[in-house]
């Protein structure tokens, strides 16, 4: 055996291995073979910096021997190595006791699996280190003409992800990300912030991220301070998307409904009307995904309606617990975490941006978020800062920026306070999947310190 | 190895590089996770590949790959060599790096207990015991016990003819316990939260004593549910070094990496307020009690190594002396534009990374007179926290909230009662200016974290830190409200 270099090539030696599984006693098993091929320019002080490839592979098996189970990976592939890793599986399986949460691997779904040609993009998978650096100038060209100067990192990356199991899944696919993300610092304490998300790298408008991020360099010049308390806000897709990201995190798992942490409760009302989120890997608007770590097809699940919550996501795993089906959201085994909204998506509203901080008698501009991290997690109170782009507003007009506060902040307060909603959306990565999110406007967002910039 | 090292070199100068090194690294790696009393993960990984890092026109290329061989080696050469030349057409200062001897030898972590040769049978067992005994106590809903080892064997070599071969081995435990009812969600952990890491073998593990501990930690899970909210106001706090490394960590650590100091991070983790205008020129960091090393020797700490990943010695930096700001994080690019010489800060998170100026073992030292339980004597009135619950702090290192899975109140110099849900903020320097208390050698231990998360694409740093536990004055609790 040696390293295939296509799917078809990765499919067949995951066949292999399962067979290697079923002759060393498995009554089960899983392979699952993540290929990625990725690179990222970076460039900061408007040159760039670093700039990277990879070229990188890994294969793991969850081996079945009734209730027991042994995980094990590797990243090479000659016969030994493989052979080496299925006894490590097994090792680990005769090993453990039994666990009773677990009745099977997923069968073949009654549909195939969906093609998802919206997932990848010949163009980023071809990507060369020259277009990246041609889109790190176009950045820094933007930045220069506007007086200040272009951090950031422009990434492309092809994976490949085959799913195969004893059973008879056989889940392959390729998908491509791309990203953009500029810091653009000004001479007088400014900062501001631009990013862009795509399947396809060649829609990325680099000059049009670059003029963004520094004209809202420009525009947070010698900010001034203001006291914290609470204010009305309007936050930008950049610092919505984390709130999607933290409630995934928090809540929209059946495990953390299961264990008693999450939020969720089926029914209930936690954000206003103008709230809907789903999670959809098939939204072209996103970074589709077709299927899960455990091969199975991804459902569109309502996760909130209207403010309601209306679902939660679901692995094998967790379904089985709940008496349902699996709605493709499994991640690799061993997965102690839970299933994972990785594709969320907020309805979009019908509010210009204009519209969003027109709204605002006395009130808040915030572009994005740092460093969050959950204070409560059954109440999703979060503290994070504002960064790269804090403005005053009065009377519905911009008067200026003010430096950075920090907020402790419950998300479900504050989805639940929404006011009203942009009609434009972006896609953005989260901290692990890709979100399509439009700016908010939210009635009260409690900050509860300042800092120096 | 060598063959392939001199190879990529070879193969990379001959496409042009002025100075190229290669890193050929292989890891294993073991976890196991128990959740209320059940094995619930257990997986073995093994991971191979090279990184060549190149300089061609002043300009830095890197790729790698998982393939070990020499067609690949080749390729991956020429594409760094590529890479480069791109970057080199978005340049405004050439790379400089510092002379350093060339590094040559071998380094291993000192294990007394191999932990990839100790029994799964027996790993899975002392961490189920501990669980079970957790999970056991009444009103705890869900617990969760980890375990996990870590080998990496690392040859790097560099055109200027180093050569060195490091084998490094981090060990890892600890159990959570959490106990719910209504919207309250209270946890514990031992021996703290992320559990308790060291560079060592499985006699570390069985030294943590896990089951010695998790009944009285699974009580006072369930006691703070019912515990009063914690008060907010300007307070005294003492800071337990389960606390105290993690705040070291976020308002020491990050801000001297003198990468962030030069805006090589801005885009991701931010920057800086420690400018070097503050260097030599007497900031005030901290009070005279302030004393922080970068120390890359000290035993068992998770940045403890022979050689950095760009070859330097592994060695104690001051950063902190007296209260005073005194040095960086640095890296053999970086030092040179301060006049000073590496400090062998670069660390790389495997073969597909570059490295990165990273925290080694960011220790802040005890001071003689008093250990804890004589600073808490020495408290009239105050909280002493324990454990972190959750961290936050600005793109400059400035402004800090950090939330602790217990409050005790401090009165008369005795622990009291209970409180849940404290959390305590304030701005780095006033922070720390407001010491009056530092542990001495009774009370220093060796954490760490494994999840230290910088630059792009994203890395997992292994980052350590000694301290003794602190008191601090008039320190802002609470937000004022819930």
């Amino acid at each position: 055996m040696s390293q295939p270099s296509s799917a078809a090539g990765w499919l067949s030696l995951a066949e292999q291995v399962l067979e290697l599984a079923a002759t060393a006693g498995a009554s089960q098993a899983e392979v699952i073979v993540q290929a990625d091929d990725a690179a990222l320019t970076r460039f900061a002080n408007s040159e760039i910096h670093q700039n990277v490839a990879e070229a990188n592979a890994r294969l793991s098996l969850r081996f079945v021997d009734g209730q027991r189970i042994g995980v094990a990976a590797t990243g090479r592939f000659d016969t030994a190595a493989l052979e080496a890793m299925a006894q490590t599986a097994a090792r680990i399986a005769r090993n453990v006791e039994p666990n009773p949460a677990f009745i099977t691997l997923p069968s073949p779904g009654p549909e195939p699996i969906p093609e998802l040609p919206a997932a990848y993009s010949a163009a980023t998978a071809e990507a060369t280190p020259e277009l990246r650096a041609e889109g790190a100038r176009a950045v820094i060209a933007a930045a220069d003409a506007a007086g200040v100067t272009a951090y950031g990192s422009f990434a492309t990356t092809t994976e490949t992800i085959i799913v195969a199991n004893s059973l008879g899944v056989r889940a392959s696919g390729e998908r491509t990300t791309s990203q953009l993300i500029t810091v653009s610092m000004g001479p007088a304490g400014g900062s501001g912030y631009a990013e862009m998300a795509a399947v396809d790298a060649t829609r990325i408008d680099a000059g049009a991220i670059g003029r963004e991020a520094s004209e809202r360099a420009r525009a947070t010049a010698n900010a001034t301070s203001i006291e914290p308390g609470d204010y009305p806000v309007v936050l930008e897709a950049y610092a919505v998307v984390d709130i999607l990201d933290m409630l995934g995190y928090l809540g929209f798992s059946a495990l953390a409904v299961q264990e008693g942490r999450s939020f969720v409760e089926l029914g209930k009302r936690v954000g206003s009307e103008l709230v809907t989120i789903r999670d959809d890997g098939a939204d072209p608007a996103g970074l589709p995904m077709a299927f899960d770590y455990e091969g199975v097809a991804k459902q569109r699940v309502e996760l909130l309606t209207k403010g309601v919550c209306t679902g939660v996501v679901y692995d094998g795993q967790t379904a089985a617990r709940d008496g349902v089906r699996s709605t493709g959201h499994g991640l690799p085994a061993p997965n102690t975490y839970g299933p994972f909204p990785l594709n969320m998506v907020m309805e979009a509203g019908t509010s210009s941006r204009d519209e969003l901080i027109g709204g605002l008698e006395r009130g808040l501009l915030v572009t994005r978020f740092h460093y969050t991290n959950p204070v409560h997690p059954k109440l999703a109170i979060v503290t994070g800062m504002t960064r790269d782009g804090t403005f005053l507003v009065e009377d519905g007009k911009i008067v200026g920026p003010v430096k950075n506060l920090r907020f402790t902040q419950s998300y479900l307060d504050a989805i639940a306070a929404i006011s009203a909603v942009g009609r434009d959306r972006r896609c953005l990565k989260g901290f692990l999947g890709g979100s399509v999110v439009p700016a908010v406007r939210i009635d009260s967002w409690t900050f509860t310190g300042a800092t120096e910039h | 190895m060598r063959d392939l090292t001199d190879r990529a070199l070879s193969t990379a100068t001959v496409q042009g590089a002025t100075y190229a090194d290669v890193r050929i690294v292989h890891q294993v790696d073991e976890s196991i996770t128990v959740k209320s009393g059940r094995v619930e993960g257990v997986a073995a990984g093994e991971s191979e590949g090279f990184g060549i890092r190149v300089l061609v026109d002043g300009a830095w290329g890197f790729a790698s790959s998982n393939r070990l061989e020499a067609g690949e080696i080749d390729r991956v050469a020429a594409q760094a060599v590529r890479i480069a030349r791109a970057s080199a057409t978005a340049l405004r200062h050439r790379v400089q790096l510092d002379d350093r001897p060339p590094a040559h030898g071998t380094y291993a972590t000192p294990v007394g207990e191999d932990p990839f040769k100790v029994s799964l049978e027996t790993k899975i067992g002392d961490l189920l015991a501990a669980d079970q005994l957790a999970s056991s106590v009444k009103g705890i809903a869900f617990t969760e016990s980890t375990y996990a080892a870590l080998r990496s064997h690392t040859i790097f070599a560099a055109s200027d003819g180093s050569y060195t071969d490091q084998t490094i081995t981090h060990v890892g435990s600890g159990v959570e316990t959490n106990a719910i009812e209504g919207d309250e969600h209270q946890r514990r952990s031992y021996p703290d939260a992320g559990g308790g890491w060291q560079s060592a073998g499985y006699e570390y593990i069985r030294g943590l004593h896990l089951a010695d501990h998790v009944e009285a930690l699974s009580n006072e899970a369930v006691a703070l549910l019912s515990a009063p909210q914690c008060p907010s106001g300007n307070m005294t706090i003492v800071l337990d070094p389960s606390q105290l490394y993690l705040q070291v960590h976020e308002s020491c650590g990050h801000p001297t990496e003198l990468d962030r100091v030069f805006g090589t991070e801005a885009s991701y983790a931010g920057t800086s307020f420690l400018t070097t205008d503050k260097l030599d020129a007497g900031f005030r960091y901290g009070s005279d009690l302030i004393d922080i090393v970068a120390d890359a020797t000290a035993p068992g700490g998770l940045g403890t190594f022979g050689w950095d990943d760009e070859g330097v010695a592994a060695q104690s930096v001051p950063l902190i002396k007296e209260g005073i700001f005194v040095g960086y994080l640095s890296s053999r690019e970086t030092a040179p534009r301060i006049g000073r010489q590496s400090g062998g800060a670069m660390r790389a998170d495997g073969w597909n990374r570059i490295p990165l100026i990273r925290m080694t073992n960011i220790n802040l030292l005890p001071k003689p007179g008093m250990n804890l339980d004589e600073i808490v004597a020495d408290t009239d009135d105050g909280l002493y926290l324990r454990s972190n619950r959750s961290w936050s702090i600005d793109d400059r290192r400035l402004n800090f909230q950090f939330a602790t899975e217990v409050a005790y109140e401090i009165k008369g110099g005795k622990l009291g009662r209970l409180f849940k849900n404290p959390t305590y903020t304030g701005i780095t320097y006033e922070f720390w200016r407001s010491c009056d208390a530092v542990g001495d050698e009774r009370s220093y231990v060796m954490l760490g974290t494994p999840n230290c998360g910088k630059g792009e694409p994203g890395q997992t740093g292994h980052v350590g830190h000694a301290v003794p536990g602190a008191r601090f004055r008039n320190v802002q609790v609470g937000v004022g409200k819930w």
